[in-house]
């Protein structure tokens, strides 16, 4: 019976994280052996793919722009989401549960229900084409996710601290920028990288938004199907490498991040 | 006294006013502004509907769309469940194991499609080994417009990769959740493991299980990228086809009719989710 869990354990490893080793081993494989099938693994490693992609098809500006976005995505959505998060956990007041139930709702509306009617807004204000546009977009879709999220960071930090603080002399907002804001920074900060997360995973509107400054999924959208092969496994590496080390920091996280929904 | 309490009602929603708006701003009006767009046409303003209801490509999109959930969530469902209990028993490693299972979520639907990719290609892992081991005398072709079915196999397990993590981690969040005592209880009634599943265990995970199912399905209208990549529009879906007429026919009004039908798709199942979520609220409150 106890050699039942190691097998499963490897069973199951290999099932999620075996194809994106292969992958990976696939975008280091030199060209010349892609097509000969008298071995499965390569006999030598090269970062030619990867660096043609990022170099010389324009990859590397399209990740400045992908970055860009999120950066800006994310400082817009923290900028109006912490206030309202914490207007949830310490505040009660009349359709708190209304809002409350909003926000879960709009986080489930993809972007693609409002891409094709932005764009006409955009041409409007000069946005199409920028990082801007599409961050302003992203935002939109990362905002429900840091009300809802924030607002149960804040509530598991104690609101005696604050109201001790608020005892000894601070004001409100004093003690909200002292006490729970520090108590609540290591939520934060994960709420951040997954931000940046949906940002740099996002496509269908970022291709939309976006015709010459593509962020690096658009791009891959637009090019990956006309690629050699070698290129689309440059570019799953590209774009997988990041998210997962990212995913990797906050994974004390993800259980409170997804079991969100079930409160 | 009075003062205070309006000044007390009033500091919430200024806080809460800069996201609403902003919410409104670019999720509201935006959707108002699709449906003027879908409701646009030459042929009256059900025309786009007319015309997108009578092709073929939006009876295909529909059918696939639903076909590739009936097919996945179950399948998603069954294999989060065992997984999540199987991680729930906190064997050694069992945390390594969760970030395991964990780790496709940090991926877009465009890298999995590639990923897969590289199993199922011509000249992919799947043909080498079985070449290698002449079990085959030719690669097998998995894309392509003569071989559908098989792409919707490729994308169906894609999808099974992609999307399990996460509905994984919303049981998982459900079982933890679940109080040790009754279990407790149960075995010293004599319930033996598998009547603690049927009877204790899964009864009380109904509602993360139908928070997941809810999710799931939303999601399901929204897949996009897994598909296009690897199939293009051999296998139509909702969304692709909103990209299509956007990207390649230049014609938004279109593009609009079909985003509205997933906006109102979305709306139909969200409510039955914020319902549940709803109800579940109101029976802690009690």
């Amino acid at each position: 019976m106890k050699i039942i869990y190691p097998l499963l354990f490897i069973l199951i490893a290999c099932f999620f994280l075996g194809p994106m080793f292969l992958a990976f081993v696939a975008s280091i494989t030199p060209a010349s052996e892609f097509y000969d099938y008298s071995h499965i693994f390569p006999s030598r490693l090269t970062l030619e793919h990867i660096n043609k992609l990022l170099f010389t098809l324009g990859g590397f500006r399209a990740l400045i722009v992908s970055i860009e976005v999120a950066l800006i995505s994310i400082g817009i959505s923290f900028a109006l989401g912490i206030p309202a998060g914490y207007a949830i956990a310490r505040y009660t007041f009349r359709g708190k549960d209304g809002v409350k139930l909003a926000m879960l709702f709009t986080r489930s509306l993809p972007l693609i229900v409002v891409a094709v009617s932005l764009v006409t807004v955009y041409m409007r204000l000069n946005l199409t084409d920028t990082a801007l546009g599409v961050a302003l977009a992203h935002a939109a879709m990362i905002l429900p996710f840091v009300v809802i999220f924030t607002s149960s960071i804040f509530s598991s930090t104690f609101i005696e601290y604050e109201e001790a603080g608020m005892v000894f002399g601070l004001t409100r907002f004093g003690a909200f920028l002292r006490i729970s804001l520090p108590l609540a920074l290591p939520g934060l900060a994960a709420s951040a990288i997954y931000g940046f997360i949906m940002s740099w995973n996002e496509t269908f509107a970022a291709s939309i938004l976006s015709i010459q400054n593509r962020t690096l999924p658009a791009h891959i959208l637009a090019t990956a199907m006309a690629s050699p092969d070698y290129f689309k496994y440059a570019m799953a590496t590209v774009m997988a490498i990041p998210a997962l080390i990212f995913i990797f920091i906050i994974r004390k996280y993800l259980i409170s991040i997804w079991g969100i929904s079930l409160k | 006294m009075t003062q205070i309490h309006v000044k007390k009602q009033f500091i919430p929603w200024l806080l809460l006013a800069p996201s609403l708006i902003y919410l409104i701003v670019f999720m509201g009006l935006p959707i108002i502004g699709t449906a003027q767009l879908a409701f646009e046409s030459d042929e009256g303003w059900l025309g786009n509907f007319k015309m997108i209801i009578s092709t073929k490509d939006f009876q295909n999109a529909v059918l696939n769309t639903l076909l590739l959930a009936a097919i996945c969530i179950p399948i998603q469902l069954a294999l989060s469940i065992f997984l999540a209990i199987l991680v729930n028993k906190k064997f050694k490693g069992y945390q390594t194991l969760l970030y395991i299972i964990a780790s496709p979520l940090a991926l877009s639907d465009i890298t999995a499609a590639l990923i897969s990719y590289s199993i199922f290609a011509p000249n992919g892992y799947l043909n080498r080994i079985l070449l290698s081991i002449n079990w085959i005398e030719r690669p097998i072709y998995f894309f392509g417009y003569m071989f559908k079915s098989r792409e919707m196999l490729v994308i169906i397990i894609t999808e099974i990769w992609r999307a399990t993590p996460l509905v994984f981690v919303m049981i998982l969040a459900g079982l933890q959740s679940i109080n040790k005592e009754y279990l407790e209880a149960a075995e010293v009634f004599g319930f033996n493991s598998w009547q603690r599943l049927w009877k204790i265990t899964l009864p009380l995970l109904k509602p993360a299980i139908l928070s997941a199912l809810l999710i799931r399905t939303l999601f399901a209208f929204q897949l996009f990228g897994v598909v296009w990549l690897l199939a293009g529009r051999d296998i139509t879906v909702l969304t692709g086809e909103t990209y299509y007429w956007y990207v390649f026919m230049n014609n938004k009004n279109v593009a609009s009719a079909y985003a509205l039908i997933i906006a109102v798709l979305t709306f139909v199942v969200g409510w039955f989710y914020i319902r549940t979520i709803r109800s579940r609220y109101e029976e802690e409150g009690a």
